[in-house]
């Protein structure tokens, strides 16, 4: 069975090529920090999974401290004329790869559980679309071969260049994830809850919806995530407020109320997978760039589904 | 209220655009000391949260192929075949991505498309050839085209995909209140995804078309 851990091995090993490839770069500065940086994280990917617990903290921390002391910047790209020639003898073909690679996603999501040796399911049910994703990409880059006249390493180089593009804001989604798990043990959102219930006197229905939804939107900014808020706040207010005390409908509730915490999602930059490793993957000079566009959208959806929740949770 | 510390930490630390990794790292150390928990404990706490969260960062294997791509021309294919297209324009493209976007991630296929995976390679550069068809643009002009593309994206990720019964967020709310005592099916709550997803379609899909009439203006004002 492919499991995830071989997907964490495939991780770990295009990390450690990025590595070398880095060490054997003498252009540049820092070229070491960063040689240790990659080469770091591929251990966490090869290894993480049989480390002990404090090996992996101590792995986390070797990543932040080479992190703030400042990697290596980008290789240059290869200039545009040479890609203007290559685009020219490629034509179409050039999409065959780069559409593979939702569609192999695709069918990987729907039919993986279909695909069995025996008894045993090829792939993992449970990581089906993870798994699907790195097969995808294997595909590709097969097809990206087959069709296509290419220096043959430059997945490595390239991948490399646009890896270090993204630079250490590739392992802070990850990190915050950990964050998350570090204010969990610490209870902090049992604290948060308390305050945000004592702090506002929920005197009608009306106030108890918008406490509720800014509390969402408000706690997922801090926590980055809305899954963190939800359980808090529909605990603190939602439930013993909105449903208890003023009779609304649960299900009303949590539907909108999961929402509104998206909205926050959009507007904070501890979401960093979804807004400032894309800022970083697009060679955006400021990585604030895509919650600024974000911001407008998302305080308007926010008005919009906290305005839908006070009409139709207490019975239309 | 000492364990909000680490909250204080994380505002003050991106506020002052300190390197976001470091602020997370030391925010995270302080909660955990306040939580009551060893320096031992913190490290072990962060480390064994790490290693688990690593299927994060899984989505970086699509960069070599994106690389290959590039190399093999992809973005001057995709300009070449733009500038084609006169019908194309920079909200359309957008907002028909966010149409296919919220549309794919309500089905389930939240993961058919992504950042690193289409923006990237294919809506960013056409979003910003359908511009360029037309004149040269400024560098901040490119920069808010591809900033617009990955908050399209986002957008519509997370305005579609609640509208599935099977995913993530839909299974946490039921799971946590049936252990409230309150049972509910997924498909009640999936439904009440749906006219949020109306909503977020009409008003990000005004903001791209102001985009782009935002952009003619520019350009009118150039030539």
């Amino acid at each position: 069975m492919i499991k995830l851990e071989h997907v964490y091995i495939l991780t770990g090993l295009m990390f450690a090529v990025f590595a070398v490839g880095r060490a054997l770069d003498r252009k540049g500065p820092r070229r070491w920090s960063s040689t240790a940086f990659w080469g770091t994280y591929a251990v966490s990917f090869l290894a993480g999974s049989h480390l002990p617990d404090l090996a992996n903290g101590i792995i986390l921390i070797v990543l932040v401290v080479l992190a703030a002391r400042g990697l290596a910047p980008a290789p240059n790209s290869v200039p545009i004329a040479a890609r203007r020639a290559a685009a020219k003898s490629n034509g179409n073909r050039l999409f065959v790869p780069a559409l593979a690679i939702p569609i192999v996603v695709l069918l990987g999501t729907l039919f993986a559980k279909y695909l069995r040796i025996g008894a045993v399911p090829l792939i993992d049910p449970a990581y089906a679309t993870l798994i699907s994703l790195a097969c995808a990409v294997l595909v590709a880059l097969a097809l990206g071969y087959g069709l296509l006249r290419v220096p043959p390493l430059s997945p490595l180089h390239e991948g490399r260049r646009l890896m270090e593009a993204v630079g250490w804001a590739a392992v802070l989604p990850q990190t915050l994830a950990s964050l998350g798990a570090l204010f969990a043990a610490a209870g902090v959102g049992r604290v948060i809850g308390q305050l945000v219930t004592n702090a506002i006197p929920m005197t009608s229905g009306l106030v108890a919806v918008i406490a509720y939804t800014v509390g969402m939107a408000l706690f997922t900014m801090i926590m980055g995530n809305a899954f963190a808020a939800f359980p808090v706040m529909t605990a603190g207010i939602g439930l013993p407020l909105i449903v208890v005390r003023f009779g609304g409908d649960p299900v009303i509730m949590s539907a909108l109320g999961m929402l509104s915490g998206f909205c926050g999602t959009l507007m904070t930059p501890m979401a960093a997978n979804f807004n400032i490793v894309p800022a970083a993957l697009l060679e955006l000079p400021d990585r604030n760039s895509v919650i600024k566009v974000q911001i407008p959208t998302a305080l308007a959806q926010f008005v919009a589904i906290t305005a839908l929740m006070a009409v139709c949770v207490y019975g239309a | 209220m000492l364990v909000l510390s680490g909250i204080a930490i994380v505002i003050l630390g991106f506020a002052l655009r300190l390197n976001p990794l470091v602020v997370v790292g030391v925010a995270g150390f302080v909660t955990g000391i306040a939580g009551g928990l060893s320096p031992t404990g913190v490290i072990e706490t962060f480390g064994r949260a790490f290693a688990e969260n690593r299927y994060v960062g899984i989505v970086w294997l699509v960069l070599p192929v994106i690389g290959l791509l590039e190399r093999a021309g992809l973005r001057e294919r995709v300009q070449a075949l733009i500038s084609a297209m006169r019908v194309v324009t920079t909200a359309r493209v957008l907002l028909s991505y966010l149409l296919l976007r919220q549309i794919t991630a309500a089905l389930g296929l939240n993961a058919l498309f992504g950042q690193a995976q289409m923006v990237r390679p294919l809506i960013a550069p056409m979003a910003e050839a359908a511009e360029e068809r037309l004149g040269p643009i400024e560098t901040a002009t490119r920069m808010e085209i591809r900033a617009y593309a990955a908050a399209t994206d986002n957008i519509g990720l997370f305005f579609g995909e609640d509208a599935f019964v099977a995913i993530g967020s839909v299974l946490l709310m039921k799971g946590f209140l049936e252990q409230s005592g309150y049972v509910v099916t997924p498909v009640s709550l999936a439904r009440w995804a749906i006219p949020p997803a109306i909503f977020a379609f009409l008003i990000h899909g005004t903001r791209l078309l102001l985009l782009g009439r935002r952009l003619k203006r520019a350009r009118m004002a150039v030539s």
